[in-house]
């Protein structure tokens, strides 16, 4: 099986976003960046379907040279080779797909596993758009995945208030939502093996953003509102606060 | 020329996160000398006429029983024969489990970009621009689509849907041109738990935390729900202690929420869990440290313990909604 999983460098969850000086995008200050957590479930799920039908997997990663530390945190946890696809301006989400489709083109993908959600731009498309562009079908979102020798396969998607099944066949894309199975830890040996493995450079088309950002700015920082009381006491206030000042009961 | 709205039907009932986007939809299409045209899969004649209430001048009804469950290829292709017919360059539509997978391969499709879970929109000197949340709701950003195709999807419950009024929809039934091939992805069923409220589709919510202590304690959290009509959450250590289902987390690694009421129970405030539901319109917070952060986002706080201040108000709350 030849299985290629997205992951994308984004910063840690308890970075404190500040907006940068272009009033556009963060300041990348003091920022730690990490492996998208939902990544974490797309290469586990890569590293399993080898484990069980052969192949090799391959991280694949758009962005400037600073990302090459997350495709080693691919190969750490036990990803054969990086692909980096060399873009050194930031790229919108239609763009970074077309940069990875160009890439995956004629590398004869059965598989391509991303995250359901980047946690910097959270835009929850990626496997959307590069199943439309790569013309073959996408599952996003799937929290189980069975898929049999001949490469039909069954996911199960979290919808609103449950589950959906969908049946689909390879060669795919699918988005990995948390609980399709538990992500190994990189081993010492595998974080020393990954520094030896190749990362492949590929130089991307120049490409035009299609959603431009006309600012960034922070929202609005809620005001901490009132302690109303201490202990059962302060029930009847509340509830009273709630229908005459909020209004919402 | 119209602005298409892609909707959806659950049982045959409407979504009201559906209903939100044709409202909006209306708006913006207002301010852009055009109507709007709802999509609607499935669902009877009066569903399809009932759009009108919301603003749709006009509803493509698809009664085609292959598209009863979700397919995306065959969504997609309906969606874009749609827009293609009614020369619609913008497509909105909520940024549902379905909406969010339909609305990027729809994009490619028709050769524009997606705009996704945005929480307002507006039309600047003759451009649609929106603001959506990037970072987990640490910042927004405002943003503009320059492909001439767009599509955009709405964060439910943001936007209101109003009250129901005004014309009836001219309905006009549409068959999509489908095949076998449109078919290879396929939604087989769904197992939806009866009577049980999403934490997304939810007007309130009580979401408990560790401070409950246990899961064998939950029926404080279900008790006061009830009253509330609320869906029941949880962060994330509870889910990961293996005491409430995964489907009811929020926050950064679960769902984002934006209810006119969330109360918090027994949960510390950490940064991954009101980046799921600092947009709540109202939140009350009960917690025995007086230090939790979850109190500098609470608009109301009581400082207690939950075991004593929750059937409290519960019955507080049975009293005043009973009178
Ligand atoms: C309007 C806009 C402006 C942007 N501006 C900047 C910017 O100023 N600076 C900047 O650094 N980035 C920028 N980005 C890019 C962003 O960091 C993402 O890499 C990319 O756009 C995908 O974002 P998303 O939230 O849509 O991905 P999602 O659809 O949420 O991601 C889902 C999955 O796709 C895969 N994936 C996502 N991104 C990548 C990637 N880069 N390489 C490989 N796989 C990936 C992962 O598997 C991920 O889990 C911008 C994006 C947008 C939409
Ligand atoms: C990558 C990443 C992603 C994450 N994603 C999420 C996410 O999506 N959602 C999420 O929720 N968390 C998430 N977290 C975890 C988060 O950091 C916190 O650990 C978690 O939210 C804490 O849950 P809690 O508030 O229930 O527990 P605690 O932090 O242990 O808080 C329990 C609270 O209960 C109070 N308490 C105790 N006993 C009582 C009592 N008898 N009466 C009243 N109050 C009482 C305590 O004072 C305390 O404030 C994530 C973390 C990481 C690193």
């Amino acid at each position: 099986m030849n299985i290629f999983v997205c992951v994308s460098h984004v910063p840690d969850t308890t970075t404190k976003v500040q907006v940068g000086g272009d009033g556009k995008a963060i300041d990348p200050a003091g920022v730690t960046y990490i492996l998208n957590p939902y990544d974490e479930y797309a290469v586990e799920a890569g590293l399993q379907l080898k484990e069980a039908r052969g192949g090799e997997v391959t991280i694949v990663c758009v962005g400037p040279d600073a990302v090459k530390e997350t495709i080693r945190k691919g190969l750490a946890m036990g990803a054969d080779k990086g692909l980096h696809v060399v873009a050194a301006e930031p790229r919108d989400s239609f763009g970074t797909a077309k940069a990875i489709a160009d890439a995956l083109k004629d590398r004869a993908a059965d598989v391509v596993f991303c995250g359901r959600q980047s946690i910097d731009y959270d835009g929850w498309q990626m496997s959307g758009l590069l199943g439309e562009m790569l013309s073959i079908p996408s599952v996003s979102v799937a929290a189980k995945l069975d898929i049999a020798e001949d490469g039909s396969f069954t996911a199960e998607r979290d919808i609103e208030g449950g589950q959906e099944t969908i049946t689909s066949k390879l060669p795919a894309v699918i988005s990995a939502q948390k609980g399709l199975n538990e992500p190994r830890y990189p081993k010492l040996q595998g974080i020393m093996q990954a520094k030896r493995k190749p990362i492949e450079d590929v130089e991307p088309v120049p490409y035009e953003n299609r959603v431009e950002v006309l600012e960034m700015s922070k929202p609005p920082i809620k005001e901490a509102g009132k302690i109303v009381g201490e202990g059962p006491d302060a029930v009847k206030e509340l509830v009273r606060l709630l229908h005459e000042e909020a209004k919402v009961i | 020329m119209s602005i298409l709205v892609v909707t959806e039907q659950r049982d045959g009932k409407v979504k009201k996160a559906s209903y939100e986007a044709v409202r909006t939809a209306a708006k913006i299409a207002g301010e852009m000398g055009t109507t709007v045209t709802a999509v609607l899969f499935g669902a009877d004649e009066a569903a399809a006429k009932g759009m009108g209430g919301y603003g749709a001048a006009k509803t493509l009804h698809i009664a085609d029983d292959r598209l009863n469950l979700y397919a995306n290829g065959a969504y997609v292709k309906a969606v874009a024969q749609a827009a293609e017919k009614e020369g619609s360059d913008v497509v909105m539509m909520p940024a549902t489990a379905l909406g969010k997978d339909l609305a990027p391969r729809l994009a490619v499709r028709m050769d524009g970009a997606v705009a996704p879970d945005v929480t307002d929109i507006s039309v600047d000197g003759g451009d649609i621009t929106a603001v959506r949340p990037v970072y987990a709701g640490k910042a927004l950003i405002k943003v503009k689509i320059n492909s001439a195709k767009k599509v955009f999807t709405l964060r439910p419950n943001v936007f209101s849907a109003g009250e129901a009024g005004g014309d009836e929809a001219a309905v006009e039934a549409f068959a999509p041109e489908l095949g076998d091939e449109d078919f290879v992805t396929k939604s087989t069923g769904t197992s939806i738990a009866s009577g049980k409220l999403d934490v997304t589709e939810a007007v309130n919510i009580v979401s408990g935390g560790r401070g409950l202590q246990g899961p064998e304690h939950w029926q404080l959290v279900e008790g006061l729900a009830e009253v509330l009509g609320a869906a029941t959450g949880a962060s994330r250590a509870v889910v990961d202690a293996g005491w409430r289902p995964h489907a009811e987390q929020v926050g950064q690694t679960g769902k984002t929420v934006s209810p006119n009421l969330y109360v918090a129970l027994g949960i510390s405030g950490a940064i991954q869990h009101l980046a799921g539901m600092s947009s709540s319109k109202c939140i009350v917070a009960v917690n025995k440290d007086k230090d939790a952060p979850i109190f500098q986002v609470a608009d109301y706080g009581i400082v207690g313990d939950v075991f004593e201040v929750v059937p409290a108000l519960t019955e507080e709350l049975k009293n005043h909604i009973g009178s």
